[in-house]
């Protein structure tokens, strides 16, 4: 049974310097931190209400916020320890406020009432574990995976359980594992890719009970090569060589995008405005399928993430880090070079958000700390030249939404598919003339979000 | 273990800016600097076959565009970028000059490509028409004696016979067909300083392509249909292909990226037309020559190109309703 495929993909993208400079490095675990900070929002959908108060005394994975909306999910502390705070702090991506718990460590790290839910040894009882998950009912296994406050862990942070349940009109034949992880720099997904193989399979095995697929595939880039034959030798070993199979793609940016993956993968085109349901495929992130496991079995909610600490560091590295461990925390621990960064980003180099300041978190959509100095030089007029309508990989014209923005109008922006754009960053880097293109489709979205809004 | 602790002050030092935060590198300048590169190719041609004059031409030109744009500039009170782009003008401008033109024509044509042509309009990226040929089509109007003074190759006897260019009424190919070929294609002949060797303007469109400066699309096309139209005219293909600012116009005014569509089934409709329009200035119109105007009407249509070719974007579905 062909486990591995090689794909190419018609779709040429870019080739970005990689700068992996942490994927040898595995995962370390951090020591408990002081303080945790936890914003309110921290996935796609609503935001979160507390349920405790300042002066609380909290346990490490007791549910701290929750909303009874559908589309949210709940925020777990990660420590055990003292509410000392509610406050405001501002997210670096869209600019705004948001309220935020912090939380004082007791350095104890009492669980809250947690035991294993399942004895289970992992790299033996894989027969075991196989019934235990066969025996689950679809509708336990996605409340469980709402309790743990488990969303997309590839950055979007989309409420996962939601995800898992399509409306009975979608049919869902395949599932797609991303474990592309195409931004220069960062690494989270590839260790975890290789030291959390069978967690990552056993979860992604879990996800395919809720949705009864005809397919599943684990999406790799092929600059992976070891994480990909890892994977293969897994899949042999659990016995799951007849349903999963491994695509090999080409290490092209935007390669892990959904849209662009999917096509890629099982050659569908998600159509405008649509989801990855509507071409019956769902997409997750193979960290996701690592804490899903971790939730189901092991009865452990989302309480930390890996992230990559890389650039201009001393010592740059891969670490397990507790969900609202402020950045300064993981900065000190890998020493930065004071005088060769100017930026620090939550982020990879294409789609990050420079930070306002250091006491920011690692909230649920993190996966990296990037250091840099850089420094891009001063927009210029646009040329005509076209290198960014030739690069965007969802087949738009960047330059027209500069022009109609520039000229303060927002008429044509949506004539010319704006909402497509997953601001991608691909433009930006091509275009001589150092035009913040993504800046400006932002300004444009919003222009047309106002104007829905003002109607 | 010594850890660094940090204190950093962020109003000082560290930098807030939009995403992506890394750059592929090619710049502006980068792209008009390997144009002036493959410029050079047609510019040793023209002072090997018109002697050092050409130089003095080609230097005062650019010299006159350079400091048109900066004055203009500062008029406007905007920042002057030495991106190569005026110097570019300068020289194509010259390059498609007849060799012994007064210098004072020639500096009124350049000043008028950059003051009016270029920077009325906005500046980089702004301008309609080509500032190089539409400063030689205001020439032309102004001048047209001037304009239409050809010399023989004089290599580097300052003194220049006059003689018709190629495609003139007058002109009578010396020897047989072959001589005629080999002088057009190394540019032993008359005509504008840049445009007499074929050989090596092609050999400075190669090096466009090669960088990936200019769309591949537009030189083929272009040339393909002026070669189909003179088969169904009944022309000499050969002759209509070398001949003539064909050859420069295709690989280095129609390619300009401001003035020609910017998608690539766009820019095959932009050279196709223009293809149909030399055939037709050069079999029916009143001048020997049609590139030039060609050039600068399809310029005219490229925002209406532009306008109806589009990429069909990822998951397009049929026309989009009204929400």
């Amino acid at each position: 049974m062909a486990v591995l495929i090689k794909k190419k993909s018609k779709f040429r993208g870019l080739h970005l310097p990689e700068n992996k400079i942490t994927s040898k490095k595995p995962i370390e675990p951090l020591q408990l931190p002081e303080k945790i900070i936890l914003p309110l929002i921290q996935n796609i959908g609503a935001p979160c209400s507390f349920i405790v108060e300042k002066g609380d005394m909290v346990e490490t994975g007791q549910k701290i916020a929750d909303s009874s909306a559908y589309v949210s999910s709940p925020i777990h502390s990660s420590v055990s320890g003292k509410v000392k705070k509610i406050s405001k702090i501002m997210n670096p991506a869209t600019s705004r406020l948001m309220d935020a718990v912090t939380i004082e460590s007791d350095g104890q790290d009492r669980w809250a009432g947690i035991e294993k839910v399942f004895n289970i040894n992992l790299t033996q009882d894989y027969r075991r574990l196989k019934s235990i998950i066969d025996s689950l009912k679809k509708e336990d296994m996605l409340a469980a995976i709402r309790e743990a406050g488990i969303v997309g862990l590839g950055g979007a942070a989309f409420p996962t359980h939601v995800k898992l349940k399509p409306p009975p009109e979608k049919k869902i034949d395949t599932i797609i594992l991303n474990g592309c992880e195409c931004e220069p720099f960062i690494t989270s997904d590839h260790r975890v890719l290789l030291e959390y193989g069978r967690q990552v399979l056993m979860g992604l095995y879990i996800i395919s009970r809720t949705l009864d697929p005809k397919d599943i595939f684990i999406a790799i880039e092929d600059n992976k090569r070891d994480a990909i034959t890892h994977i293969k030798d897994l899949i042999f070993e659990i016995g799951f060589d007849d349903i999963f199979k491994i695509v090999s793609l080409p290490s092209r940016y935007p390669m892990g995008a959904e849209k662009t993956l999917i096509k890629t993968v099982v050659g569908r085109a998600v159509p405008m405005g649509g989801l990855p349901m509507d071409v019956g495929v769902v997409v997750n992130n193979v960290t996701t399928a690592k804490a899903i496991y971790e939730a189901l079995i092991e009865g452990k909610p989302l309480i930390d993430k890996v992230i990559t600490v890389t650039g201009e560091f001393e010592n740059p590295k891969n670490v397990l880090a507790r969900i609202g461990t402020p950045v300064r925390e993981l900065i000190d621990l890998c020493g930065i070079n004071d005088e060769r960064t100017n930026k620090v980003i939550i982020g990879g180099p294409m789609m990050g958000n420079t930070l306002v300041e250091l006491d920011f978190p690692v909230t649920k959509g993190v996966n990296c700390v990037l250091a840099r100095d850089s420094r891009i030089p001063d927009e210029q007029n646009c040329i005509n030249c076209g290198s960014c309508v030739r690069i965007c990989p969802m087949d738009l014209m960047p330059l027209v939404y500069v022009r109609t923005v520039k000229s303060g109008r927002s008429d044509g922006l949506s004539d010319h598919y704006i909402e497509n754009c997953i601001e991608c960053g691909s433009c930006a880097y091509v275009c001589p003339a150092n035009i913040p293109i993504v800046g400006y489709i932002k300004t444009g979205k919003a222009m047309l979000a106002k104007q829905k809004s003002d109607k | 273990m010594n850890k660094k602790k940090i204190d950093m002050d962020m109003g000082s030092k560290m930098l807030i800016t939009h995403a992506p935060h890394i750059w592929r590198g090619f710049s502006i300048s980068r792209i008009m600097y390997i144009v002036v590169i493959a410029l050079i190719f047609p510019a040793a041609a023209a002072v090997y076959f018109f002697g050092y004059w050409s130089l003095v031409l080609i230097a005062v030109c650019i010299a006159a565009t350079v400091l048109t744009e900066y004055v203009i500039k500062k008029l406007r009170h905007k920042r002057f970028v030495m991106d190569g782009s005026a110097v570019i003008t300068g020289l194509l401008f010259a390059l498609v000059l007849p060799p012994r033109l007064p210098i004072w024509m020639a500096v009124t044509g350049a000043v008028f490509s950059i003051a009016v042509v270029k920077e009325a309009f906005g500046g980089l990226g702004y301008n309609i028409f080509n500032p190089a040929l539409a400063g030689r089509a205001f020439l032309s109007v102004c001048f047209p004696r001037e304009m239409t003074t050809w010399v023989l190759p004089s290599y580097f006897n300052p003194d220049a016979v006059t003689g018709p260019s190629p495609l003139g009424e007058s002109f009578i190919a010396q020897g047989d067909k072959l001589t005629l070929y080999r002088d057009l294609l190394f540019g032993n002949t008359s005509g504008s300083m840049g445009e007499t060797s074929a050989l090596l303007i092609l050999a400075g469109g190669i090096i466009l392509l090669l960088f990936r400066i200019i769309d591949w699309r537009i030189p083929v096309f272009y040339l393909g249909t002026v070669a189909i139209g003179s088969l169904l005219a009944g022309d000499d293909i050969i002759f209509q292909l070398l001949a003539g600012g064909l050859m420069i116009g295709a690989f280095f005014m129609a390619t300009d990226y401001a003035t020609s569509p910017v998608v690539g089934n766009g820019r095959i409709i932009f050279a196709v037309g223009l293809g149909v329009l030399t055939v037709l200035f050069r079999n029916f119109g009143p001048m020997p020559e049609g590139v030039c105007f060609s050039i600068l009407i399809m310029n005219a249509f490229t925002p209406l190109i532009d306008k109806y070719i589009k990429p069909k974007p990822f998951g397009y579905q049929g026309k989009k309703k009204n929400a």
